[in-house]
């Protein structure tokens, strides 16, 4: 049951939040094709390890927030709002 | 009761219990458990095994038993597979034993025990499939009959189960001498500290000696008098999550007949953190060796317990097997109570507590192992030799007492991502390095003994609340620490000998079984456990789990730790389901929905339906029309079509859009344009998902420049706001647009028919309604009975039509205004069924069609897809499997006999006996319109079978219907009847 420092709302626990996957995928420019746009919704690197990633706080600001969080340990260690630029630690 | 000693025990002698195992009664006392009260009165026989239906004893003094597992309770309240030793003894008390017919004494299905050569762990793999017709007439019938242990209850549960949740600085899980300890080092650093101990007495292995009562209740009250320490008895720590977050089942009113009134049963907690403290204790493992399931077998720490803590002796003379020091304190035990003790014996040579016992006059043998038991129902006979085989020696004895040695209660530490490390000095594994922020103390690290728990206890309940930013404790006396000599236990796992050795006695698993796992090439651990199902069943495997383990690493010639033991997963114990739900039961299985006009539909004879979570009249039943269902939902649908309908839509989803930028993102939303749509219009819109599948569908009005008030279906309502909300946060936050939910806030009615117009003339306010002045799809607000509204002149039924929302508070009012109004029309309230068969009649796709899997092309809308740019879903939506013009297409359906329905879900087929589907029925309903019934469909080729005769088939309900292919929309398809 993670705890998530929403940027607007302080920590709130995990039941408040809906996820939403990887944050690093970038919408391909409209022009891009169907190759780009089909990478853009099914393929996804799925680390086991650091993972920049959506939450939506649906039951608090509904805003959606950007999480740093390790798919193994389940260690947080950042978060910030959709346009914050955040990184992986170097581990 | 001869079984119950004369003296000592916890029990409380003065209160008598009366009690009912299998029919027969029994007198107990308070403070007995099941088993122990069982015992006392010299009941033996308890259990019949899972697959062979040997006969079985009590084998511990806790949760861990995998013998005595029975139905407790009667009726609603029954459960089943509850262990023993872990149930309260109270008056009236009914048990019953399980997996046994028809009776524990004659068990018809021992038999099996006699067909155990042809049963060894997974025989099920290779039997069972011939002939092939058997399996379901014969096989499965005969397994399910044979499957699962105990029966559950069908009644409802007439329990609640509350939900709870707490903070804490420091969470003590165990009340043993480590964890008093560290409640009270933690508690007097003034941190705030929760205990929580499964047992209903605290003190743990405290209870089994009595020199160390004074202090264990020294410890109880020190920890009462801090009002910042909560006590926690009947509570099971059953998990460890993420983040410090642990799962409790605190069992509130178990221990009574029944919960007083307006008492939960059982919280179900869950506990956040800062530090965790685990003294969780040790396990004692079994040893294999032939017949260690016979009744009368017990573990060595489970016979002290009864003992020392109950006063129920579990036999009259007894012989002890053991490799380690710890198991001699139940012979000590025996000794004082009068309990005949014929043999220690010990597999090593020379141990200390050897040379003590013999100084007491006790008979050792060391370097000697059982090598096997005889009595079948009972322990009659043990048979003992050396090491090597040779020089046995036969004792008649009628207990027998075996310890391997003591595991570590690792579940919780492993559970919150500790790697556990191997310990030769205990032959266990331990807690290796923390990763959350957790720690061991006592015997849940192998430290065993009481002294060395205490000090652990404290030193690592002070640390604990030292981290948690408390100062240091103030210090407390703790219990001496022992000087007697002490040796090591030797790993010893199995004597080898011919016949049937138990290493999980809940599925009947054996050493052998371990050894035919490995042969076969489940040789890794979790492959080994799943072939043969060792540690599979409630109890885990807690007695015998790494006993398997070492046999498997015997067999690969590997190290146990190489080998390992399978992942632990929560549940710690097993938990009812009840206390996982909580009160979400029933109709609070799920919020309720009610729109603000819900009051009116039940004073008004509706008959409510559920649609999601929303309550919706479903038709409004009329006296002489009870029992009919068709009636209603006919006529409704009628007076729409030929009069005028009112019908409460308030359950669509609505959003408020604004912004500089709303127009373009609305743009980027929908496949068709809304940049263009002028100020005081409606559009239809259809939204596409990323992969260009058809998501949701609704009306879009404009109300100003940079406002417009969008319409979703009832059921994708929250889905759509989360979609736009991702879009707008994360791929295009350089929008200048904001929105929010106005669902709830505005109530919306439709008011749909011929007369609909002169009806709504008499009451709309500040607003010219003629076909000019609000032409189809136009958008404009007003008043009505002083109420403010907005109304669109839309339709969902292809007739004539306008929708008014109001804010909610006003819907009533606004209501009765227009049926005020209508009366002279003879205006009817239409409910869902009537409008999902008006819908149907048009054409217009809803759920149905909207399935997940369909495009705007399937669905006739290509003219809503814009030339000129982006879209969501635009790009996907070309994939040439989704543009293939051969899939299927909506089209409509006319049952050549229109007396028969083309049931939603049949498949479209050429011929009868055709096997090859061209699509599938989606909607069906009768047509108030062209009376008979009428369906939509989507249709491979559609355009080849127009005006073409297709079969409609449902092969699960036999039926065959011939139809003819038309055009969806039955009703009005040149659109007239809006535009009047």
């Amino acid at each position: 049951m993670h705890q998530i420092k929403c940027p607007w709302c302080g920590i709130r626990d995990e039941a408040e939040f809906s996820y939403r996957g990887d944050a690093t995928v970038q919408r391909p420019a409209p022009d891009s094709g169907i190759d780009a746009f089909n990478d853009f919704i099914y393929t996804r690197a799925n680390p086991r390890g650091w993972h920049v990633e959506w939450w939506h706080h649906v039951a608090g600001c509904r805003q959606h927030v950007k999480v740093v969080r390790h798919t193994m340990t389940h260690e947080i260690h950042a978060t910030g709002k959709a346009t914050d630029k955040l990184e992986a630690p170097s581990s | 009761m001869s079984h119950r000693l004369a003296s000592g025990g916890r029990i409380d002698r003065a209160k008598r219990l009366q009690f009912q195992f299998d029919g027969r009664s029994f007198t107990g006392h308070a403070g007995d458990t099941l088993a122990s009260a069982l015992i006392a009165n010299g009941v033996r026989l308890v259990g019949r095994s899972f697959k062979y239906h040997r006969p079985r004893g009590i084998l511990t003094a806790g949760a861990e038993e995998p013998n005595a597992l029975v139905g407790l309770r009667d009726g609603a309240r029954r459960e089943a597979n509850m262990p023993m030793p872990a149930i309260e003894l109270f008056d009236g008390l009914t048990a019953q034993s399980q997996n046994r017919w028809p009776s524990l004494d004659f068990d018809v299905l021992s038999i099996n025990a006699k067909l155990a050569r042809f049963m060894p762990a997974g025989f099920y793999y290779k039997t069972f499939m011939w002939p092939a017709s058997f399996w379901e007439k014969f096989y499965e019938p005969m397994i399910r009959r044979a499957a699962g242990l105990g029966e559950a209850s069908r009644d409802p549960d007439p329990d609640h189960y509350d939900a709870v949740h707490a903070h804490c600085d420091v969470l003590v899980v165990g009340s043993g001498a480590a964890g008093l300890s560290a409640a009270r080092a933690a508690g007097e650093a003034g941190a705030r500290v929760i205990l929580c101990e499964q047992d209903f007495e605290l003190g743990g292995g405290l209870l089994l000696d009595p020199r160390h009562e004074a202090w264990r209740a020294d410890m109880i009250a020190a920890l009462g008098a801090m009002p910042e320490v909560t006590i926690m008895p009947r509570s099971t720590v059953f998990g460890y999550y993420d983040h410090n977050v642990l799962g409790v089942i605190e069992r509130v009113a178990d221990h009574l007949p029944t919960p007083p009134q307006h008492v939960a049963r059982q919280r179900y907690w869950t506990i956040r953190a800062r530090e965790v403290v685990l003294a969780t204790g040790a396990y004692e493992r079994l040893i294999a060796f032939p017949e260690n399931d016979t009744p009368g077998v017990m573990l060595a720490g489970a016979a002290l317990s009864y003992v020392r803590r109950f006063a129920a002796a579990p036999g009259r003379r007894a012989v002890l097997f053991t490799n380690n020091d710890e198991a001699y304190d139940t012979a000590f035990a025996f000794l004082e109570s009068g309990i005949d003790v014929a043999a220690i014996v010990d597999v090593r040579p020379v141990s200390a507590r050897a040379e003590t016992a013999r100084l007491r006059g006790l008979n050792v043998l060391s370097g000697s192992v059982v090598a096997g038991v005889s009595g079948g129902k009972s322990v009659e006979r043990v048979s003992v030799t050396k090491r090597n085989g040779s020089a046995p020696d036969i004792f008649s004895v009628d207990l027998l007492c075996m310890s391997g040695g003591h595991n570590p209660a690792i579940h919780l530490a492993s559970q919150s991502q500790a790697k556990m490390e191997w310990s030769d000095a205990i032959a266990s594994f331990v807690p290796g390095a923390s990763k959350q922020r957790e720690n061991s103390a006592g015997a849940a690290r192998g430290s065993f003994g009481i002294p060395i728990a205490a000090r652990e206890g404290a030193a690592t309940g002070a640390a604990a609340a030292t981290a948690a930013g408390f100062g240091a404790a103030v210090g407390f006396t703790l219990p001496d620490a022992e000087t007697s000599p002490r040796t090591p236990i030797e790993a010893f796992w199995e004597v080898k000998a011919e016949g049937k050795s138990f290493i999980d006695f809940q599925n009947d698993v054996t050493g052998d079984d371990i050894r035919l796992a490995h042969r076969e090439g489940y040789s890794h651990i979790e492959h080994a456990k799943r072939y043969t199902t060792h540690t599979m069943a409630t109890d885990q495997g807690k007695s015998g789990g790494l006993v398997g383990a070492a046999l498997l690493a015997e067999a690969r010639g590997e190290t146990i730790p190489a080998v390992g033991v399978p992942t632990y997963r929560p549940f710690v114990t097993p938990i009812t389901y009840g206390a996982i739900v909580g009160h979400a039961v029933g109709a609070d299985f799920n919020p309720i929905r009610r729109t603000a006009l819900h009051d009116w539909h039940l004073r008004n004879g509706a008959t409510m339906m559920e649609a999601g979570l929303w309550m919706r009249p479903a038709f409004y039943a009329q006296a002489h029309e009870k029992g009919d269902i068709w009636a209603p939902i006919l006529r409704e649908a009628k007076a729409v079509r030929q009069a005028v309908g009112i019908c409460d839509v308030s359950t669509l989803g609505k959003i408020d859009v604004q912004g500089r930028d709303a127009a373009m993102f609305l743009d980027r939303l929908y496949t068709n344009t809304f940049s263009t749509l002028a100020v005081g219009k409606a559009r239809y819109g259809l939204m596409l998902r990323e992969d260009g599948i058809v998501f949701d569908d609704g009306t879009t009005s404009r109300i100003a420049d940079d406002r417009f008030f969008m319409t979703t279906t009832t059921g994708n309502a929250a889905r759509v706001l989360e979609h736009m909300e991702f879009y707008a946060q994360t791929i295009w936050p350089e929008l200048d647009v904001q929105f929010c939910t106005i669902s709830d806030q505005w109530a919306g009615m439709s008011i749909a028919g011929p007369q609909s117009r002169k009806t709504i003339e008499k009451i709309v306010q500040g607003l010219d309604l003629g076909n000019e002045a609000v032409p189809f799809m136009g958008v404009a607000d007003a008043t009505v009975a002083n109420c403010p509204v907005r109304v669109f002149r839309i339709s969902f039924s292809g007739e004539l039509a306008y929708e008014i929302a109001t804010p909610a508070g006003y819907a009533e009012p606004v209501w009765e205004a227009v049926l005020a109004a209508g009366k002279e029309f003879g205006i009817t309230p239409y409910g869902l069924e009537a409008l999902g068969l008006l819908r149907i009649e048009k054409g217009h796709v809803a759920g149905p069609e909207l399935g997940g899997h369909t495009t705007a092309r399937d669905l006739g809308l290509e003219r809503m897809i814009k030339k000129r740019g982006d879209y969501i879903g635009r790009v996907l939506a070309e994939r040439p499997g989704l543009a293939d013009p051969d899939r299927p297409r909506l089209v409509g359906l006319r049952p050549v006999d229109s007396s028969k329905p083309a049931r939603a879900g049949g498949h479209l087929i050429e011929t009868p006996g055709s096997s090859q589907s061209l699509g599938w029925v989606t909607s069906s309903n009768q047509s108030v319109e062209l009376g008979g019934w009428i369906a939509l469909a989507m249709l491979s080729r559609a355009e080849h079978w127009m005006g073409k005769r297709l079969y409609a088939a449902f092969p699960l309900r036999k039926e065959m219907v011939e139809v003819e292919v038309t055009h969806p929309h039955h009703v009005d398809h040149e659109n007239v009847r809006v535009r009047t």
